[in-house]
This record gives structure tokens, C-alpha cells and sequence, in this order.
């Protein structure tokens, strides 16, 4: 069978396999809508999470951008995977004891303000919609170079299969048809990278083939191997750090405390059963996270040391056919500078011919290594599964927000039931629309944009709900300004740097140093001290508010994620 | 619950429940923080020096060693408060 048909078997069956999920699982009251009626176990929950959380960057892009980056790839590595240890001892446990649906819900209660309640809205619908933009992008690209549909059907094809499965499913729907995109993604990230790594060092685990060594185990050390090859083009050496320290500091703090802050990852841990299982069910997340996180590094190696190897100084005439493949897509570009027939790839960028597009480094992983088809089709897959679990959870936080939240809570509290559910299926509905919109005519900067989510979440949720549940005096003063000047000082510096004054954006320009990605741990502390200085001299939140903190301390007790007070 | 006697007696246990819970985080997040921006990036490169396999060590620190040590740190969190919640009586009965 050839590479496309492959590919049209296996991304069928699993789409199939998600649908037949969505149906046996959908949800019938608000409760099953937005957290599965707190029925989920805590492994389930754990397989959802890492779905929900392992996006289309994780998937395709996050190996290649280690391998271009070297050492300093370990920014991505420890700031996407240590910031659920945050998750797990200091948010998930009392979030779930505090039992309502949504960051919001905790923020409005906790700090009794419609202020902070509306604040958390607007920042929670504002993250997750960058977030699924880009998701429907992903979905776009893969279908288009998979299968050959052209970007505008495959982001229509994957809207259709999104608008099902999260607006009739809702949470319910979605956890369990994320438990099985998890299955599939995973799977389809390790069957090539164990390959790579039996050929390249001859060791099955590539966590351990990583530190290996070449030719199959009897050569050189393979990160040495690198570090000279990459040393002699004029890259610098693999393992070198690049970034200052203070800014690597800064990016992966901010990259911790942005997951721990994301809406779309706490309200997961609405879902689960009891507290204790919110803490385990953290703890298995981050399992099924590890398993592809500490591979993409390995794979970003052989990689690296693959491509090194197959184009330095190779005659153009005689690259394989991969090269050519992904040359007819434009994601690799050959200039012949000095006309030699030569390809030239080199760290000066005068001399350099060849530019390649990080995000192949995944995707034509499996041809560059000779694979077999079926594991082509399988990447295919495996693609897709991250964009749509991404994109489903997202869609659900933007339809909480504005049913619940918004509505309910907000402007139209005595709604019922079936109005709530039904507003909520359209809120997911139009959110379905205007995410495919962008992901067909997509705003230049989707990347940016993400970093600015991450630097937004954790200057402005982080701190409001680590005070809210570890300090009893933060007032409701205290917590607003803090968020917004969070908010606004991130936002401030990102869009300075990135849009109004682009060619500033160096290290001498930098405040401390630290580049707009890391800026949001500035923002962050900013929120801290200003919510810290401003609750000590206004009054200390009132009797009821010490008693509902005092109680999420506690784990006993915590019932069904509910509507009402306890 | 229990129908609770005094009020005082129990405000204690569940101060000191806290504050043993405070304990257990602040050791853990010590380590947290150790491995990763103390291993993984402040002394990184001197860490280097030493060799782990094919591994220079501050390098296997930053892409590998600091995310088993991330899970190992949550499974030690589990297994500890699930202790001290049944230490302190406040661990949650089964579900009806």
C-alpha cells in the first residue's frame, strides 16, 4: 500500500474510533457538559490531560525546534512538564475540594467580586482562543500534506469533526474520546522514534540510545558526534547553552507557571471523583506527558546528526528522495550561492544555501530514516490526534466561560438548565466557527501569540489562585490590581517588542535581559507584591470567605462539582 | 461528619494539619526547584563536567533528569498526603 492510502486507513479508523467514543459518552445536563459529573477516574483523567495538554506544537513541532535550538530546547522541556508540579501541590487538590466548574467560579467566590470574576473571564476566553487557532491550523497542515486535500478542506473537515464530538459530547464526550487520542498519539510518536534509535545507536529506548553511541553502539558517543559535526558548520556545539541565564531562567519559569495557570488544563482536574484522586490523577497526567517529553529530545538529536550527515557537502544531484519531497512543499530550500552543485550548510548565514523548516523534523522523520509506509500514515494520525483533543478542551473552557460564567453567574443569573446546556452548545458552536476562520486565513503571528497566552496566564491567574487558597488576608483589592497590572505589564512589554518597535527586540534593549516570552515571571512577581502590599493596609476579607478557605484546606468532603454553596 | 465537641480542639488539629502540609510542600518544591533551575540551568555547565553514559550531566539534567525527577516528586506528594490525611481524620470516606 503507498503512503496515502496508509494514511486515509489509519486517519479513518481513528476518526471513526473518536466518533464512537463521542456517541456512547455524550452528555445530557450541565453537569455531565462541563466536567463529567466529577465521575472521571483518576487514570482516565490523567490520559485526558496529557491529550488535552500535548498540542499540534508538542507533536510536530517541538522536537524540531529542540533540534535548532540545542541545549537551550530544555526551556520547552522542564517548563511544559515541571509546571504540573505546581499543578499538583498547589492548585489541583483545592480546586477540586472547591468543587464549582471553572477558574472564574474561583476567582469570582473566592475574592466575592464581579470585578475579579470578570477579569478571569475575559483573560480565560482571550488564552484558550489563541491556543485553538492554532490547533485548527495544525489540523490544516497536516490533512493538506498527508493527505492532499489543500489546507482550507482539511481545517473544514477537522471543524466538522470537532463541532461533534465537544458540542454534543461536552466534557464527557470529550475525556474519553481524549483517552483514546492519547493512545493513538502516543503510539504514533514512539513506533518511529524507537526505530531511529535501533538504527542510529542500536538501543530500543531512545532515552537511552540519547546518551548512546553511533554506528549502531560501537562508535563515538553520539551527543560528541553532534557536538563536533555541528561544531566544524559553524553552529556552535549541541549541548552549548546560547540563551543568558537569566533569560532561560525566566522562560522556563514563566512556561511553568503559564501551564499551571491555563484554564483548559485546571479544569480538568474538576472531573475527577475526590481531592486525593485530583493529586493522583496530576501525577499520572504527567506520566503520559514524560513518556513523549523525554523522547522528543532524543528524536531532535538523530535528527540532527541524520540531516548533518545526509546533506554536508553532498552534490545536490544525489540527495534522496525525501529532500525532494519536502523541497516541492517549500519547507526545505536549497540557493546554490557559489554555484558549486554543493549544498553548503553552514552557521554563517552569508554562506549558508540550505534552509529547512523546523516543524519536518517530525514529520519526515520516518522517511529520512527509511521507515516502513504505514508508520508514515501512523505520524499522519498521530498529528491530528493532538491538534483535535487540543482543540476540543479549548473549545469547551470558551463555552463554560460564556454559558456559565458569563451568563449564569454573570448577566442572566435564573436561566435554566436547558438554557444554560443549549447557550453552551452554541457558544461551543460559534467558537467552532470563528477558530476555523483563523485557521484558514491565520494572523501572521499564531506563534507569538501563544507565548503571549503563556505570559497572560501565568501573571494573571497564577498568583490570584495560589493567594486565594495559601493566604487568608489577600482581599478582593489586593487580587484585582494585582491581576491587572499582571495582565497589563506582560501584554505592555510583549506587544512592545514583538509589534510596535520589532527591531528592539535584542538583548540590550531587554529589561534585565529577559525576552517577551520570559517577561510574564516579571509579571507574575509584579502580581504577587502588588496583591501582597494591597490587602495589608485594606480590611481583611470577611467571616464567610475565611470559612470557605479554611473548608477547601480540608480534603473530606468534597462532593459532585455543583451549582450551588455547600 | 462527626457531630464536632468542642470548637477549639479541632481548629488546632486542622492548624496543624496545615501546617504539616506546608512542610511537605516546602520540601518537595525545594527539590523542584533544584533540579531544575539549580541542575538544569544555574550550574548546568559545571555539572558538565561530570560524564552520565554518553551524557555530559547538567545536560542530561536539563532534557531528561529534571522530568523523571517531576513525576517522582507528585508520586511522593500522593503517597504522603494520603497519609496525612488519614493521620489527621480528614481523608475523604468512599463516595456514596
Amino acid at each position: 500500500m503507498t503512503v496515502q492510502a496508509w494514511t486515509f486507513v489509519l486517519v479513518g479508523l481513528s476518526f471513526a474510533l473518536y466518533i464512537g467514543v463521542a456517541i456512547l459518552a455524550r452528555a445530557r445536563s450541565t453537569g455531565e457538559f462541563y466536567v463529567a459529573s466529577s465521575q472521571v477516574p483518576a487514570v482516565l483523567n490523567g490520559m485526558a490531560t496529557a491529550a488535552d495538554w500535548m498540542s499540534a506544537a508538542s507533536f510536530i513541532s517541538m522536537a524540531g525546534l529542540i533540534s535548532f535550538m540545542g541545549r537551550d530546547g530544555a526551556v520547552y522541556l522542564m517548563g511544559w512538564t515541571g509546571g504540573y508540579v505546581l499543578l499538583a501541590l498547589l492548585l489541583a487538590p483545592y480546586l477540586r475540594k472547591f468543587g464549582k466548574f471553572t477558574v472564574p467560579d474561583f476567582v469570582g467566590d473566592r475574592y466575592a467580586s464581579q470585578t475579579a470574576r470578570m477579569v478571569a473571564i475575559v483573560c480565560a476566553i482571550f488564552v484558550s482562543f489563541t491556543y485553538v487557532v492554532g490547533q485548527m491550523r495544525g489540523v490544516g497542515i497536516v490533512f493538506s500534506q498527508f493527505l492532499g486535500v489543500g489546507i482550507v478542506q482539511g481545517v473544514l473537515i477537522g471543524m466538522g469533526i470537532v463541532f461533534f464530538y465537544a458540542v454534543l459530547g461536552g466534557m464527557k464526550g470529550i475525556t474519553y474520546t481524549q483517552v483514546a487520542q492519547y493512545c493513538v498519539l502516543i503510539f504514533a510518536y514512539m513506533v518511529p522514534a524507537i526505530y531511529i534509535s535501533i538504527m542510529i545507536t542500536g538501543h530500543a529506548i531512545p532515552q537511552l540510545g540519547f546518551g548512546g553511541n553511533v554506528d549502531g553502539g560501537n562508535g563515538a558517543a553520539l551527543l560528541q558526534t553532534l557536538d563536533e559535526l555541528s561544531e566544524k558548520l559553524g553552529f556552535g556545539a549541541y549541548t552549548e547553552r546560547r540563551l543568558g541565564k537569566l533569560d532561560m531562567f525566566a522562560i522556563t519559569l514563566a512556561l511553568m507557571v503559564g501551564t499551571a495557570g491555563l484554564p483548559h488544563v485546571i479544569v480538568r482536574f474538576y472531573t475527577v471523583k475526590k481531592v486525593a484522586a485530583a493529586r493522583s490523577s496530576a501525577g499520572w497526567a504527567l506520566l503520559f506527558i514524560a513518556l513523549l517529553y523525554t523522547t522528543a529530545p532524543a528524536v531532535a538529536v538523530f535528527a540532527r546528526t541524520n540531516l548533518l550527515q545526509a546533506v554536508d557537502d553532498q552534490p545536490y544531484a544525489s540527495v534522496p528522495s525525501w529532500f525532494k519531497s519536502w523541497e516541492s512543499t517549500g519547507l526545505i530550500q536549497f540557493d546554490d550561492k557559489n554555484g558549486d552543485g554543493k549544498i553548503r550548510y553552514v552557521g554563517d548565514a552569508t554562506e549558508n544555501e540550505l534552509t529547512i523548516d523546523r516543524d519536518i523534523m517530525v514529520l519526515a522523520n520516518p522517511e529520512i530514516a527509511n521507515l516502513p509506509n504505514w508508520v508514515v500514515g501512523l505520524v499522519a494520525a498521530g498529528g491530528l490526534a493532538a491538534a483535535l483533543s487540543t482543540a476540543a478542551g479549548l473549545l469547551l473552557v470558551i463555552s463554560t466561560s460564556i454559558a456559565h460564567d458569563l451568563f449564569k453567574r454573570g448577566l442572566k443569573p435564573n436561566i435554566s438548565e436547558r438554557g444554560e446546556l443549549i447557550t453552551a452548545r452554541c457558544a461551543a458552536a460559534v467558537a467552532v466557527i470563528v477558530a476555523g476562520y483563523f485557521g484558514i486565513n491565520p494572523p501572521g503571528y499564531v506563534a507569538e501569540v501563544v507565548a503571549f497566552a503563556f505570559g497572560l496566564a501565568a501573571a494573571s491567574f497564577f498568583p490570584a489562585i495560589l493567594l486565594g487558597i495559601f493566604s487568608k488576608r489577600v482581599n478582593k483589592y489586593g487580587a484585582v490590581t494585582g491581576m491587572v497590572v499582571g495582565i497589563l505589564f506582560t501584554a505592555i512589554y510583549i506587544v512592545y517588542f514583538r509589534f510596535i518597535e520589532p527591531g528592539k527586540n535584542s538583548r540590550e534593549h531587554w529589561l534585565f535581559g529577559i525576552s517577551p516570552k520570559g517577561i510574564g515571571t516579571v509579571g507574575m512577581v509584579l502580581n504577587f507584591v502588588i496583591a501582597l502590599t494591597i490587602s495589608r493596609f485594606t480590611p481583611p476579607p470577611p467571616e464567610p470567605i475565611q470559612r470557605l478557605i479554611e473548608e477547601i484546606r480540608i480534603p473530606r468532603g468534597a462532593g459532585e462539582g455543583h451549582e450551588v454553596d455547600a | 461528619m462527626s457531630s464536632s465537641p468542642a470548637k477549639r480542639p479541632q481548629n488546632l488539629r486542622r492548624h496543624q494539619y496545615w501546617r504539616r502540609n506546608l512542610q511537605i510542600l516546602g520540601i518537595l518544591l525545594s527539590i523542584w526547584f533544584l533540579v531544575s533551575f539549580g541542575c538544569g540551568i544555574l550550574f548546568s555547565e559545571s555539572l558538565d563536567e561530570i560524564p552520565l553514559g554518553g551524557f555530559p550531566l547538567g545536560f542530561w539534567f536539563a532534557q531528561q533528569g529534571a522530568i523523571y525527577v517531576f513525576v517522582l516528586l507528585i508520586v511522593v506528594y500522593v503517597i504522603l498526603m494520603n497519609a496525612l490525611d488519614r493521620a489527621f481524620d480528614v481523608d475523604e470516606k468512599e463516595q456514596r
